[in-house]
């Protein structure tokens, strides 16, 4: 087996007493204080995350975007520099071989983040798109000399705006700032970005492996008046899908459409011959044959992954790609594909779920979920 | 962690303690609440199902997982916590004590003997270093 690479917040992640475990080849945090509770400080308060897992790839050049408006689904030509934006990048067959976000940080030069489960293969679909697209730039994997901490939850701003004098507050969403070097905890090339995966107020922090410990603790000590906890991946499933985004490995896959996992708003086959648009305009044309809905279980139960959906009449129509409890509604919830029919589609249709003995009922239900309590 | 001397242990994480009514409570230990996380439901059967050895007796359900109960010996479960009903994170903050799950009487109370005592348990689980 090969030895699990760690994030530069290791020590710190011990010292709490956070719950570890392998994911994606790395020793990550899975809870500290409990992910329940840790759920409830992001949406009540705030929560702190090391995602340095996540794998960051430059690609610069005098056509890097060309390149990138190629390889991406999204419309890359509605960007800026400071602008930033969610997307996928697909086969040509139309699959999705990740989600990720790109950044303009100038005409020539883009970061695209993608899932740390996924960099490899993702490394391997550019270099080899980049091969045959014959566009001059280059492609710079920095996945592993870069931290990533995200800060989420309404006190978010709060906390960061008292750490740091650069104007936080008026980073738009999907707006990134790249202090000077220097200017934010001795960063040479720190980047704060308003985005996240939880559904609420945030930032997520891009910098230097040496300085995230710095920047970690600052954080916490000055957090702690806020209410701001550690929070681990645990809970970072828990508030993404409560609030309804797809994660790779569930909503996403290979053998997947974006137009079927519901992403069509980032899917913008007018606006340029990125791989696999063929197939996403074929699937406009035939019509899109299964969507993911969202589903509250009104009854006590969980379904997850791999739980078959069926109709009233117990014929099998689809599957649950993500489910849990929801921290917030204290039911369970979850994501699933259905046949693109309104009957199935529609927010308040009812739906059944097999859990090992027992038929669930569930409510067809529009996320954000936490947003229906 | 704790493992209290009065009980005896699973491979599966169960614990079982004998009380001087002749019914034996069952519930899962410290280590495994740990390792599930927040415990938000549990199913257990009804009283009065005969259970064997090692045959699964409810399912308790983290955030994260779902995990399946083993009865560590044979008998007819005679009483349930309905508190775990509403209050399925009483598992969490105490799962020796009021966060029992069911009472079996055993149909061969020598059988407890056969289970691992408090110190191989903690041996089995790594806890004694």
């Amino acid at each position: 087996m090969d030895t699990l690479k760690t994030t530069p917040l290791q020590a710190i992640h011990i010292a709490l007493g956070a719950k570890m475990m392998p994911f994606a080849g790395f020793d990550m945090p899975v809870q500290y204080s409990g992910i329940i509770d840790e759920h409830h400080a992001v949406r009540q308060a705030a929560g702190l995350f090391d995602v340095s897992h996540m794998g960051e790839v430059f690609v610069r050049g005098s056509q890097a975007f060309d390149f990138v408006q190629r390889l991406v689904t999204n419309d890359a030509s509605k960007l800026y520099d400071g602008k930033a934006m969610y997307t996928v990048m697909c086969r040509e067959h139309g699959g999705v071989v990740d989600d990720l976000l790109v950044y303009r940080l100038s005409e020539e030069d883009y970061l695209l983040v993608v899932n740390a489960s996924n960099i490899e293969k993702d490394l391997a679909h550019i270099h080899d798109q980049h091969e045959k697209s014959g566009l001059d730039c280059r492609i710079e994997d920095i996945s592993d000399d870069m931290a990533l901490l995200a800060l989420q939850g309404p006190k978010a701003l709060d906390i960061l705006a008292e750490v740091t004098d650069l104007p936080v507050r008026d980073v738009a969403f999907y707006h990134f700032i790249r202090p000077e070097p220097g200017a934010f905890f001795g960063c040479d090339h720190a980047i704060i970005s308003s985005t996240g995966y939880t559904g609420e107020q945030g930032v997520e922090i891009y910098c230097e492996n040496e300085k995230a410990e710095d920047i970690w603790n600052a954080l916490m000590a000055t957090g702690k008046k806020h209410g701001l906890k550690p929070a681990g991946l645990g809970a970072r499933d828990t508030l993404r899908l409560e609030a309804g985004f797809c994660l790779y490995g569930h909503e996403l896959e290979e053998d997947i459409n974006p137009l079927e996992a519901g992403l069509g708003w980032v899917t913008k086959p007018d606006a340029a011959d990125f791989v696999g648009v063929e197939a996403v305009r074929q699937m406009k044309v035939d019509g899109i044959p299964r969507k993911i809905v969202g589903f509250v279980i009104t009854e006590r139960g969980i379904a997850r992954q791999g739980t078959v959906i069926a109709d009233a009449a117990g014929n099998e129509i689809g599957e649950v790609t993500s489910g849990t409890q929801s921290p917030v509604l204290g039911k369970g919830i979850g994501l699933g594909f259905v046949p693109n029919d309104p009957a199935y589609t529609t927010p308040g249709e009812t739906v059944y779920l097999s859990v090992r003995s027992r038929t669930l009922k569930a409510t067809v239900t529009k996320p954000p979920f936490h947003k229906h309590a | 962690m704790n493992f209290p001397d009065d009980c005896r242990y699973t491979k599966e994480h169960e614990w079982i303690r004998l009380g001087d009514d002749g019914l034996a409570a069952i519930g899962v230990t410290d280590y495994a609440q740990g390792e599930l996380g927040d415990i938000v439901f549990v199913e257990l059967e009804e009283e009065g199902t005969q259970v064997g050895p090692d045959e699964v007796f409810g399912t308790v359900e983290a955030v994260k997982t779902v995990s399946e109960l083993y009865a560590p010996v044979a008998g007819t479960i005679e009483a349930i916590n309905t508190v775990l009903e509403d209050a399925p994170e009483t598992v969490n903050s105490d799962p020796y004590g009021d966060g029992w799950m069911v009472k079996i009487r055993p149909s061969n109370p020598s059988e407890l003997d056969s289970l691992m005592t408090a110190a191989e348990y903690k041996h089995m689980v790594g806890a004694d270093a």
